[in-house]
């Protein structure tokens, strides 16, 4: 499957350009950008971006590959990340990680057959004192949850009741903007 | 969802956080209107470059984000006239476990950050500035994007602003998801588009840093805390702080943990942890006493419920051999065990050392193993002094601190709570029985540190 930049991107990709002294600056942005419009970076859209960026393929993986947020695998539809850092630890997060195993039938790092959920612990996402905290999708946090709280989000989840997270969505709804 | 915005505890002073609770507090319309907008701004643009550094020096204004480091001072070794461009970088790459301070200046006051930016990029000649927002604070990205948009259409940034004929460019960069990219020379290298390891030092990137031109990195809350210094005055900073002589001002603290309020306070620098503790964040929970806490982040060696009473001020939390750090308080009651939170202490610096120097890379993994080994009773009661030597060893002899952020804590654990690690310990002749097989690089690692200590 051949990947190439929308049109939309492309703009933005040449906005991205004019911001920085040097080229290589403006990987960080971009790869988000291919990643939220592309899902993941597959390896062709890593070929893709290598191409438009005049670098090696390999050059664009070693910088991916070094930050968390960048998916280099396919991963289910809602990747759940949990926090088991300090301050969450203290506030149960590892019952919700138990609840949420066996909600799912998975362990931590492993996506449902369904392709729908994969389940990950994270590290201090800064919403320590609304703590147990999840993430889905990267940057939708869930803050202040209890066991219900996560099997209900699990089940609207299952179900396609998920808000879009998009900044323009939710303005669009009057939302808390 | 966001921090729920309550008003200021009677023992708080926002300065910081002045205008927060205001309906829309983040755009421009109503961050002018009630919060004087811009004056500061406007002042600083009329003002010397030397001017504005004497000013930011006399008022005492350290570094927020950790470190400490005099801003004054910083902004003054940016060299005069430097033939390369000069760029301004805000550090807002929140990471440290149990801080989300930044995170409610970027989503709800992301204004006073561009006019303390505006301040700063006057003082040190920088038309050209960034704002590295970590990749998962996306609300905090969005509503500072937004702002920076308000400011460019305002005229207050782009060509010419306020009419001082200086220029300011500010482009808002996302991290990605690493922790190490919080170190300034990490930061640097991420925001030109690399791994983020931190670089040797010298050459300090006020010499040499982002794109080769000299470089001020800062923390979102030292710039916020600029436009009210140039509007109120050195001398009014410096008395905003409490009994102490050396530190004037306010700091963001968050409070996470065993207590009744967890949240996050704008208190006068001195105020003491007892106080915070038990006043502002009512006390420990129903019928629970407080144990220990993490002063400054999960890098601030652990202080004992009976040594509360120091005052949150740099000097007074390192005579109290521990830190400041990011002003993270992370409290335990007595139901939590310490080797558990040393376990995990442990394995965040593990997953996040950038791999580049032996003692960290080998070092972090070695000591979360060892704890994941008490942790579960299969360590040994000699574990305890290896893992202080290990910690002992870790420190001051890679590029950044992170290795030292792992140790200290750590190390500060087993020290004033040894009698819980050697609670949950073996004698030594069991362990060797139950765990006969450790990995080849394991063996290693634990005969090179048997061998020292025989020559010792």
């Amino acid at each position: 499957m051949s990947y190439a930049f929308s049109p939309n991107l492309e703009e933005k990709f040449q906005w991205l350009c004019t911001r920085y002294p040097r080229r290589d600056a403006i990987l960080l942005p971009l790869l988000h950008h291919v990643q939220e419009e592309h899902g993941w970076l597959s390896p062709e859209a890593i070929d893709y971006v290598a191409k438009r960026m005049e670098l090696s393929p390999a050059r664009i993986r070693e910088v991916a590959s070094f930050y968390s947020m960048f998916k280099l695998d396919k991963k289910g539809k809602y990747v759940l990340q949990i926090c088991h850092n300090l301050s969450c630890y203290l506030a149960g997060s590892d019952e919700l990680i138990k609840i949420l195993e066996d909600k799912l039938s998975i362990k931590c790092g492993e996506t449902t057959p369904d392709g729908l959920f994969t389940l990950e612990r994270a590290e201090c996402l800064a919403s320590c004192s609304t703590a147990p905290m999840l993430q889905v999708n990267v940057w939708d946090y869930h803050e202040c949850l209890n066991p219900e709280k996560v099997k209900r989000l699990v089940d609207d989840l299952k179900q396609e009741r998920f808000a879009d997270p998009s900044y323009e969505a939710r303005v669009a709804k009057g939302g808390d903007m | 969802m966001t921090q729920k915005i309550t008003p200021a505890h009677p023992l708080e002073r926002r300065v910081i956080l002045a205008g927060f609770d205001e309906p829309k507090s983040w755009t421009l319309p109503v961050y002018e209107k009630t919060n004087n907008g811009y004056v500061s701004a406007r002042k600083a643009a009329t003002m010397q470059p030397d001017d504005i550094i004497a000013l930011v020096k006399e008022s005492g204004l350290r570094g927020l984000g950790g470190a400490g480091f005099p801003a004054g001072m910083k902004w003054s070794f940016i060299p005069k006239n430097s033939p390369k461009p000069v760029y301004l970088v805000v550090n807002a790459d929140e990471g440290e476990p149990g801080t989300f301070k930044d995170r409610q200046i970027l989503e709800h006051l992301p204004h006073r950050l561009i006019e303390g930016m505006i301040t700063a990029a006057m003082a040190i000649n920088a038309k050209t500035a960034y704002i590295y927002i970590r990749g998962e604070l996306r609300l905090a990205r969005e509503r500072t994007e937004q702002a920076v948009d308000e400011a460019y259409k305002a005229g207050y940034l782009g060509k010419n602003i306020f009419g001082s004929g200086r220029d300011l460019d500010i482009t808002v960069h996302p991290g990605a998801g690493a922790y190490i990219c919080g170190e300034e020379t990490g930061l640097i290298e991420s925001l030109e588009g690399d791994r983020g390891q931190p670089r040797l030092k010298p050459p300090f990137p006020a010499v040499s840093g982002v794109f080769g031109g000299p470089t001020i990195v800062n923390n979102v809350e030292t710039l916020a805390s600029v436009p009210g210094i140039v509007n109120n005055g050195a001398a009014w900073y410096m008395a905003l702080g409490q009994n102490t002589p050396r530190a004037g001002g306010t700091k963001l603290l968050c409070v996470s943990g065993d207590v009744q309020r967890p949240g996050f306070y704008e208190i006068p620098v001195g105020t003491k942890l007892s106080v915070l503790l038990n006043e502002i964040c009512g006390g420990p929970l129903p019928g629970r006493k407080f144990k220990a806490c993490y002063p400054g982040g999960s890098s601030s060696p652990l202080l004992k419920a009976d040594e509360f009473e120091v005052g949150l001020d740099f000097d007074s939390l390192a005579a109290a051999k521990s830190m400041a750090g990011s002003g993270a308080v992370i409290v335990m009651d007595d139901r939590r065990s310490i080797p558990e939170m040393a376990m995990r202490t442990a394995r965040f610096y593990a997953h996040e050392s950038c791999g580049q120097c032996v003692p960290c890379r080998e070092g972090t993994r070695w000591v979360y193993s060892m704890m994941k080994r008490l942790c579960k009773g299969q360590g040994a009661v000699s574990d305890i002094d290896k893992l202080i030597d290990a910690c002992g060893n870790m420190q001051g002899r890679t590029i950044c601190v992170l290795a030292d952020a792992m140790a200290m804590p750590v190390e500060s654990m087993l020290k004033k709570f040894r009698s819980e690690f050697e609670a949950i310990a073996r004698p030594d002749s069991e362990v060797e029985a139950i765990v006969p097989k450790v990995s080849g690089q394991m063996a290693m690692l634990m005969e090179s540190i048997r061998a020292r200590q025989m020559t010792k």
